[in-house]
């Protein structure tokens, strides 16, 4: 630990001097007698002031268990408390931590001032005058990172119920300390001018930090200057393709092409809503036509294999601009098996379950409350096979899936009646912001699954590394932001509406008991959550920028780039005999693909530059041209007796007399 | 038989034959017996049978007859830029009886935006003239419209054609988009035929393309380059998608990678009704010749999805091919001569694409998958022929030998070999990519419509002589279980009261996104009527601005929990 080398030699010898006597006897989940004392440098003593540090203050009470010791948090008083609001100069220290990363546990003391983390190790020597947290042994942990909501997200004139901070606000309750949001420009807007006003709301109501990424909601050289702005001057280093949402989002398949090599190029990251919004054009015309209106419709007109088919076309792309891929939203077994076999073939790909698919199925699409089965909808939607949580669990554990999100977009219900009579109008989006740590803890950390470096990994530090924020975010170390969640593995609570932090009237994960969830949040290094009450800031939430070439993505990339230079056949010449073609004839409107790109006409060109309009082969065109295959064919078959070509053959005078 | 004895038939009709001595085989067992033909069809099996007198015999002792082969796809008389293949509809046939394939059937590919059924018609009369064996026509979707559904129709219950293909490469010509094979897989699906698909995904080749081009490669490597094998596999994934959601029998022609194998016995264990169709080039050669400095040579190869580079292809696919996961076997046969390809000499992506391999097909399957002891001889009837014929609807008439089935039969020598070389084979191109090559297992005799056209090596076709074979619709091997499952697939809705409560106002002037639909995206002639239905229940009123606040006093002060009916400060909020 870099922090005890900053000890000063006289207080070397002081406290225990080394964790390992604690580890002894310290289990995963309970806090060793005593183990705190030792641990608090006696400031009365040492400090020339003579400042004191009066214990006591609030204590936060747990649910149910009472045999164990309870996280205490002491404040200054008087005159030393008045001073910290002053400054302003946030400064905390927690004790007898257990400090979880996602590479090792390890017990020691924590400082942080000015948001960020001063010191991790024993005897800390830190000012008077400092709030103090008492862990007793609990699990300090990361803040998580949501690397996908969309609050605030305007629907037709709708807009998200949870704003920015509601949304935050409720991120904040479960454990989560920084957002990524994204950016929905309408298609023939600018990128900058929606960047700019996300940023706007975000600024003005965010309560923790955050951070943007940018749809890509359609396609054409602009496109591509302002993403390179975005990249070098605003801080974004992802942005979204649409695979569904036909005519209105949607993407070709050569448009995506051409985002993914420019993605590839300024060294950012490649997301996908991965859905083929083709087929479920069609689908929901049929299903409609069938007179089903109600929710049931959104999952019946978006199977499973429709969401793992777009995923499997976007690695396929990946694959072949050597981009590096993100899929947002993974949702069904089918989609994660594709990710899964990527990653075995080498692709630089990565998955991304959401709250809403790692602790729910699609089984309420056919609640008899409308209202309850509107609140489900989201896109991909929830799979109606019972086993799918269970099974991205799994794969989240280990590691074919990386990190973990909530798609938080929520409508009131009197916003999704706008779908009533017609389920395609139902505007999109779950909840899951508040109960994403909770949940994963307790679907995959409780059941065994994985272990809480583990945990650490998939709700923050990976999210961190692939979005270059890392050690900033994602990690407890010296000089990282305080954004700090202490855990408490035993809590148990019930997901309910009524307690939930969101706008919303209903809450998909309604009843379900989850173990596992934050005591105390911490948002640079300011206690936001404690004894359960929110103690948030409008507005105080700053934006986060990344930057681009993360080396936890682009490394690799880097390295397949200098390899991958393709080589022609150098050889001689073809002077043989050509044959004469005539183009007028065939060229065809492009009108049939009405998936031209902006980009594509450069390279019309290109493809008729040998055609000449010589000919003859008006006749030999004549699409079926009777007339003239006979006459053709016949004046082959002595050529072919008499001479072979078998090297590039030279003038030959029978073959030219053909035309 | 009340002919026996009578001298005045004359012998040279030669519409007798009684084939002595042979084994045969069918794909579910071999017997030894005899085959008396008379008119074309085979009219008696079996020891010591009666037959008139004067009739020729074929002694076919020591080897096997088989039922003539069938090759699923040939493209003899489908132009590219204005080129016309080198092998029309008489070498083409010719060549195939000559390796003992008795029947063919051709792609009709008609110019994007033309009538089908007038390329339909230009297709028979040129084949009625020109072709040796036995035909039937698969038609080819160049651009899908709405107005194309009366002709399908018009083709499959008037025409005889069963099977239609699409193509998803092919960018700006033959391409459909996910939406047009939707449809179109409706539409076959509820007429009974088979949807055919070439499975790349053609706007990854064209940039592709656009790529190597710039790299300087403008060599047929670049086509090899530009085709990589992960851009088949996933079309055929997504076909395969899409024919999942319309319930439509899916038939994947030209099956040239291990992967996109994988992908079609993987849906197969999902209980998708898909056969793939691997040819004779993805069966006996694997890419490497495109690096051949020879250009002529490699221009030889190149094909649409091209050969796989890796040399263990047509390995695997003989593999799957013998344990079942592939089913039928083609040609793909399109040949251009090395001045046609040269057309291409200074830019890959202008080679006419197309390979031989019509008259090598049944060696080269027996070579490569008897000979090793892969599959038996029955498994080896059931890919060349039967399965084709249970595919596209001419069971029995063709893939069997049995009383009243045509008389296309072959008497296959099983020990010897031959070799293939541009020098002996049967048609026009100069160069054949099997050369060289020596495969065990060939034709002896080739009987084509109870006519001897091949024997002692010496062919002995009529041109024109070949019959058009219609087919009919819904198959029975393909469509027995489309039809279960239609009859299972109803979707039901929940039934449930009319939803009373609050409906939040829509304003689709500024913010509404479905409001530009406009420039992108493929849109297909059946999509409008979507669009006007997803702006149903959007009204100019607004308020949404201040939203937001009038929300947060009326969750906590209530909450709704069943679908609630008339309350009034929410309805109030408007």
């Amino acid at each position: 630990m870099a922090a005890t080398e900053d000890v000063p030699a006289f207080f070397k010898n002081m406290g225990s001097g080394s964790p390992k006597p604690r580890q002894k006897f310290c289990g995963m989940f309970c806090p060793v007698e005593g183990s705190g004392d030792s641990k608090t440098l006696d400031f009365d003593a040492l400090s020339a002031s003579g400042r004191s540090v009066t214990p006591g203050g609030r204590v936060i009470e747990k649910q149910g268990d009472i045999s164990r010791p309870k996280v205490e948090i002491r404040h200054t008083t008087g005159k030393e408390a008045l001073q910290n609001i002053h400054d302003k100069s946030d400064r905390l220290l927690i004790k007898g931590a257990k400090i979880v990363n996602d590479d090792q546990s390890f017990c020691a003391d924590i400082y942080m001032e000015d948001g960020l983390i001063k010191q991790i190790g024993e005897n800390l020597i830190v000012p008077g005058g400092v709030k103090t947290i008492d862990a007793h042994g609990r699990m300090l942990l990361p803040g998580g990172i949501d690397v996908h909501t969309r609050f605030q997200m305007p629907d037709r004139g709708m807009t998200a119920a949870d704003d920015f901070y509601q949304g935050t606000r409720a991120a904040l309750a479960g454990g989560t300390t920084m957002i990524i949001d994204h950016v929905v420009p309408e298609p023939g807007a600018s990128l900058l001018s929606a960047f700019e006003q996300w940023r706007q709301w975000a600024d003005s109501k965010s309560c923790c930090d955050y951070s943007l990424h940018v749809d890509i909601t359609e396609w054409h050289k602009g496109i591509q200057e302002e993403m390179e702005a975005l990249i070098k001057d605003h801080g974004v280093n992802s942005f979204l393709v649409y695979l569904a949402y036909k005519d209105i989002f949607q993407l070709t398949d050569s448009q995506v092409y051409e985002v993914f090599s420019t993605i590839r190029d300024l060294g950012a990251i490649a997301q996908v809503h991965a859905e083929n919004g083709d087929i479920i054009a069609e689908e929901q015309q049929r299903i409609l036509s069938l007179g089903i209106t109600g929710p049931e419709g959104h999952v019946l007109s978006r199977p499973e294999e429709v969401e793992a088919e777009a995923v499997n076309r976007s690695v396929t792309i990946a694959n072949q601009t050597n981009c590096p891929l993100y899929i947002t939203k993974v949702m069904s077994r089918s989609a994660a098996d594709v990710i899964a076999m990527a990653r075995k073939k080498g692709t630089v790909v990565y998955g991304e379950p959401i709250t809403a698919s790692l602790g729910t199925d699609g089984s309420h699409y056919w609640s008899k409350n409308w209202a309850k089965a509107a609140a489900f909808v989201t896109s991909p939607p929830l799979s109606p096979d019972p086993m799918t949580p269970d099974y991205l669990n799994s794969l989240l554990s280990c590691g074919d899936l990386q990190v973990t999100g909530s798609a938080h977009c929520t409508f009131n219900t009197c916003q999704r009646a706008v779908g009533k009579d017609d389920f395609s109008l139902i505007p999109e989006g779950t909840n899951g912001t508040e109960e994403r740590m909770s949940l994963i803890w307790d679907k995959c950390v409780v059941t065994g699954k994985m272990d809480e470096n583990q945990f650490v990994a998939v709700t923050s530090t990976n999210a961190a590394k692939i979005f270059n924020l890392y050690p900033r975010k994602g990690r407890i170390a010296v000089g990282s932001d305080a954004d700090l969640v202490l855990w408490d593995p035993d809590i148990t609570k019930i997901i309910s509406a009524k307690s939930h932090n969101s706008e919303v009237e209903y809450n998909i994960f309604e009843g379900m008991e989850v173990r596992g969830g934050p005591l105390v949040v911490i948002s640079q290094g300011k206690i936001v959550l404690e004894e359960g009450t929110l103690h948030t800031t409008e507005g105080s939430g700053r934006f986060v920028a990344r930057k681009p070439f993360p080396d936890y993505v682009y490394k690799r990339i880097k390295a397949r780039s200098r390899l991958a230079e393709l080589r022609g056949v150098p050889r001689g010449l073809y002077d043989g005999p050509v044959c004469e073609v005539s183009v007028t004839p065939k060229t065809l409107t492009p009108a049939s693909s009405a998936k031209t790109s902006p980009a594509k006409q450069p390279s019309q060109p290109v493809r008729n530059l040998h055609q000449s309009g010589f000919s003859l082969s008006g006749r030999m065109s004549s699409p079926l041209g009777v007339l003239c295959s006979g006459a053709q064919v016949d004046d082959n078959i002595p050529r072919r007796n008499t001479q072979r070509i078998v090297a590039p053959p030279g003038g030959r005078a029978n073959i030219t007399s053909l035309g | 038989m009340s002919f026996q004895g009578k001298k005045n038939i004359p012998r040279l009709t030669s519409d007798r034959l009684i084939i002595k001595g042979g084994k045969i085989v069918n794909d579910d067992q071999s017997f030894y017996a005899d085959v008396y033909i008379e008119d074309g069809v085979i009219k008696q099996i079996g020891e010591n049978l009666i037959v008139p007198g004067g009739v020729k015999t074929v002694d076919a002792y020591g080897h096997i007859v088989i039922p003539g082969g069938i090759d699923v796809n040939t493209s003899l008389q489908a132009a590219h830029l204005g080129m016309n293949p080198a092998d029309d509809f008489y070498h083409g046939t010719r060549a195939a009886l000559a390796g003992g394939t008795t029947m063919i059937i051709d792609h009709v590919l008609p110019e994007p935006g033309s009538s089908l059924l007038a390329a339909y018609d230009q297709w028979r009369d040129i084949a009625d003239r020109r072709s040796c064996c036995d035909y039937s026509l698969h038609m080819d979707i160049t651009r899908w419209h709405e107005g194309l559904a009366e002709e399908v129709e018009a083709l499959v219950k008037d025409k005889g054609v069963n099977s239609f293909l699409v193509f998803m490469a092919y960018k700006d010509k033959y391409q459909s988009s996910d939406s047009q094979i939707y449809e179109v897989f409706g539409v076959l699906r509820d007429m009974g035929a088979i949807a055919q698909v070439h499975a790349e995904n053609g706007d990854i080749v064209e940039e592709e393309q656009k790529r190597i081009l710039e790299l300087g490669i403008t060599g047929p490597e670049g086509h090899v380059l530009s085709h990589p094998e992960e851009v088949e596999t996933e079309a055929v994934y997504r076909a395969i998608t899409i024919a999942k959601q319309a319930n439509c029998p899916l038939y994947i022609t030209k099956v040239m990678s291990r992967q996109a194998a994988d992908v079609i016995a993987k849906a197969r264990k999902k209980g998708m009704v898909v056969y793939g169709e691997p040819i004779t080039a993805s069966l006996g050669m694997d890419g490497s010749h495109y690096w051949s400095k020879n250009w002529a040579k490699a221009a030889a190869f190149v094909m649409s999805p091209p050969l796989s580079q890796d040399p263990s292809t047509p390995d695997y696919l003989n593999s799957l091919l013998a344990c079942g996961d592939l089913q039928v076997t083609g040609s793909a046969h399109s040949t251009f001569s090395t001045a046609q390809k040269a057309v291409g000499k200074d830019n890959f992506t202008l080679i006419p694409e197309g390979t031989n391999g019509i008259e090598e097909r049944m060696s080269i399957i027996w070579d490569k998958a008897v000979a090793t002891g892969k599959m038996d001889e029955n498994e080896f009837v059931a890919v060349t022929s039967t399965n084709a014929a249970k595919l596209f609807n001419i069971y029995p008439r063709k893939g069997r030998i049995a009383v009243g089935s045509d008389a296309d039969l072959v008497i296959w020598n099983t020990k010897e070999t031959k070799t293939f070389s541009a020098t002996t084979h049967n048609l026009t191109v100069e160069l054949n990519i099997f050369e060289g090559m020596e495969c065990r297992g060939y034709p002896v005799v080739v009987i084509s419509q109870g006519r001897i056209v091949l024997e002692g090596g010496q062919l002995n076709v009529i041109e024109g002589s070949g019959r058009f074979v219609p087919r009919k619709a819904f198959p029975d091997f393909v469509y027995k279980r489309i039809k279960a499952r239609s009859r299972m697939a109803d979707a039901r809705g929940v039934p449930r009261g009319n939803y009373d409560g609050p409906v939040h106002d829509v304003i689709s002037v500024t913010k509404s996104v479905p409001s530009t639909p406009t420039t992108r995206g493929p849109q297909c002639p059946g999509k409008t009527v979507m669009a006007a239905g997803r702006n149903l229940h959007q009204s100019g009123f607004t308020l949404s601005g201040n939203q937001m606040d009038d929300h947060i006093p009326r969750r906590t002060a209530q909450r709704i929990v069943a679908p609630p009916g008339g309350r009034s400060n929410i309805t109030s909020l408007s």
